[in-house]
């Protein structure tokens, strides 16, 4: 990176943060802190929707999917628009009516204290725990790749998004998610624009697709039923749809996003806004990963594209063995580039065996240069047993820093910090709003009748969530591995909150007591299924779900019967 | 609790030029979501 970077770079992370604590400094009212002033048009919710959900990981790791394992991940996002309708259909209107604060609000008044207290607390510990994750795993890519400070990215951009979201609230975290994401579609665009014009002369995007496509990387819809298949069409149908839905429409993250509109019309437009974009917005983003493969196919790549991992290693007693990788994969690298350009003169002939041996002899040399990644990969290992051999997350950051002109450089690392501090905002938000109206104003004496006092309240407790982001990311460099525990830890809780929130919506004759005990009990089997049995954590978000709605339903039939058996009792 | 009256806008016009009710823009997105997956179907058999 030189000064034009930094310029971009500095330019648009600071000119955002500033822009937005200065707009919103004198911000007093709970409505505008808590909810955006109800000012919020269809374009900002919508905006502001996607940027929460799309954090740095999004635009680091998504190309690099793309590159590694294709297209195939858009099935994931499949369930998206069908929850989002049945979000704009049925909670957001009742969240409206309600005129509530927080999803947990709409519990209270459904049900009683104590599930509402239970909502917010599940809701709390899953992302206060999931907190530092955010601001952790973009740093640890960029300050390995560009030679920052680990400690000094995370504090900085954690305080940074303290600053604006304690100054302003929700509505400070709408205005600078727009901005934001103008960022992130303008950095996106412009690498897809070099990407293309890197690509060799003669091919362009007609040839580098098909050069993809008989590469296996252009796959996107997948129908089978095969549940060993990581992505399919099913998969993404039913679990896209049970995770998209407990996401928008029970997270406080996401629920303050488009609660807090113009009017229903505002927040209705702004999910369907989402509905629309995000399948053609995440193929976009897999299939700039799978250009990005073909052209490494044409300009040599790193045999392992987290090089500073390579380069530690690569020296002293195993130079030897490392300098022979490098050989290999240099050589079979110029075998597939010259069976691909055999490849290309021959597709279009009209003899189909010709084109299919020429097809294979292609593939067949892109599968030598994976061995010699799988080999290089196992050396890593056995100089260090503890490298990391995942290197996709590397791949889009490799590229751009390698073949992006200066400027862009900058534009682009500004997107991944951006999409960073949006993600992270919206969290702090959430979280601080959560803890002030569901427990806060709840439980401390005359809280409802000075709401000034509650907004200060609140900024309290952003920072606090925010410093506490801070020291976990900071606790998260030295075990890594409580990234994944946290992820685990979601999937336990998630389905027991989507849970009450269906039988509040759906299920009417079910009274509070009934799914309070119900979703304890679910909360517990979850627990000790998770300690018993080896099945991907993903499936506790169904079965802590199910458990809860099922167990809500018998408790309630239970406490009916009793309750008519002593009606009989009592009646003459 | 007893759900509370429904407001004027919930079921009113979207406000959408071509669209004169909620259903309406729902069946759209949905339609809009079919087309996508043929589409992403399409360019996956023509790439392939």
């Amino acid at each position: 990176m030189n000064i034009v970077d930094w310029f971009v770079l500095l330019g648009a992370i600071l000119g955002i943060a500033a822009y937005g604590a200065w707009h919103t400094r004198g911000i007093r009212s709970p409505d505008a802190y808590f909810k955006g002033g109800h000012r919020n048009g269809w374009g900002t919710i919508g905006l502001s929707v996607m940027a929460t959900q799309a954090s740095a990981i999004t635009f680091l790791s998504i190309p690099g999917q793309g590159y590694e394992s294709g297209i195939g991940f858009v099935q994931n996002y499949f369930g998206l628009p069908l929850a989002l309708i049945i979000v704009c259909a049925a909670f957001l209107p009742i969240y409206r009516r309600l005129g509530v604060y927080t999803a947990y609000e709409f519990l209270g008044r459904r049900f009683d204290t104590k599930t509402r207290v239970l909502g917010a607390a599940l809701f709390l510990l899953q992302r206060g725990l999931s907190a530092g994750v955010t601001i952790y795993a973009p740093a640890i890519i960029l300050s390995t790749v560009l030679g920052w400070r680990l400690d000094l990215t995370v504090i900085l951009t954690g305080l940074l998004v303290i600053l604006y979201t304690v100054t302003g609230g929700s509505e400070a975290v709408s205005l600078t998610q727009k901005w934001q994401m103008t960022v992130i579609f303008g950095g996106m665009v412009t690498a897809l624009v070099v990407l293309l014009l890197r690509l060799p002369d003669g091919l362009g995007f007609m040839g580098a697709a098909h050069v993809a496509g008989a590469m296996g990387k252009l796959e996107a819809v997948d129908v089978s039923f095969d549940p060993n298949r990581r992505y399919t069409l099913w998969s993404g149908l039913f679990g896209g749809l049970f995770l998209s839905l407990s996401y928008f429409g029970t997270d406080q993250s996401q629920v303050q996003r488009f609660i807090g509109g113009a009017s229903l019309r505002e927040g209705r437009l702004g999910l369907m806004f989402n509905a629309l974009l995000k399948i053609p917005m995440q193929f976009l983003i897999l299939l700039l990963g799978a250009l990005v493969f073909v052209f490494y196919q044409f300009e040599k790549p790193p045999v392992f594209f987290n090089q500073v991992a390579w380069t530690r290693l690569s020296g002293g007693t195993n130079a030897a063995a490392f300098s022979a990788i490098e050989q290999r994969h240099v050589e079979a690298h110029r075998q597939v580039k010259k069976e691909i350009a055999a490849w290309l003169a021959v597709r279009q002939s009209k003899e189909p065996g010709t084109e299919a041996a020429a097809r294979k002899a292609m593939v067949d040399a892109h599968n030598r240069v994976d061995a010699v990644r799988t080999e290089a990969k196992a050396a890593l290992l056995a100089a260090d047993p503890r490298t990391k051999t995942k290197d996709s997350d590397y791949v889009f950051i490799t590229f751009i820093l390698a073949q992006l002109p200066h400027g862009a450089i900058g534009l682009l690392i500004a997107v991944m910090i951006s999409a960073a501090l949006s993600s992270k905002a919206s969290e702090l938000n959430a979280l601080a709003t959560t803890t002030t109206i569901d427990l806060w104003r709840r439980f401390r004496p005359l809280a409802e009748m000075d709401e000034r006092r509650n907004v200060r309240a609140a900024k309290w407790f952003t920072a606090f969530w925010g410093l506490l982001a801070i020291a976990f990311a900071l606790f998260a460099s030295m075990a890594e591995n409580l990234i994944e525990a946290v992820n685990i830890l979601g999937s336990i809780f998630y389905g027991v909150v989507l849970g009450i929130f269906l039988v509040a919506f759906f299920l009417k004759r079910i009274r509070g007591t009934a799914v309070f005990w119900g979703a304890l009990a679910a909360q517990l089997l979850v627990f000790v299924l998770y300690f018993t049995l080896s099945i991907g954590y993903l499936w506790y978000n169904l079965i802590g779900c199910g458990a809860c709605v099922l167990l809500s339903f018998l408790l309630q039939s239970m406490r009916d019967t009793a309750g008519l058996a002593e009606k009989t009792r009592v009646a003459p | 609790m007893k759900p509370p009256p429904e407001s004027p806008e919930e079921g009113g016009s979207p406000g959408v030029p071509g669209f004169r009710t909620w259903r309406g823009v729902y069946g759209f997105v949905f339609a809009f979501f079919v087309l996508c997956v043929l589409l992403l179907v399409l360019f996956s058999r023509v790439f392939a």
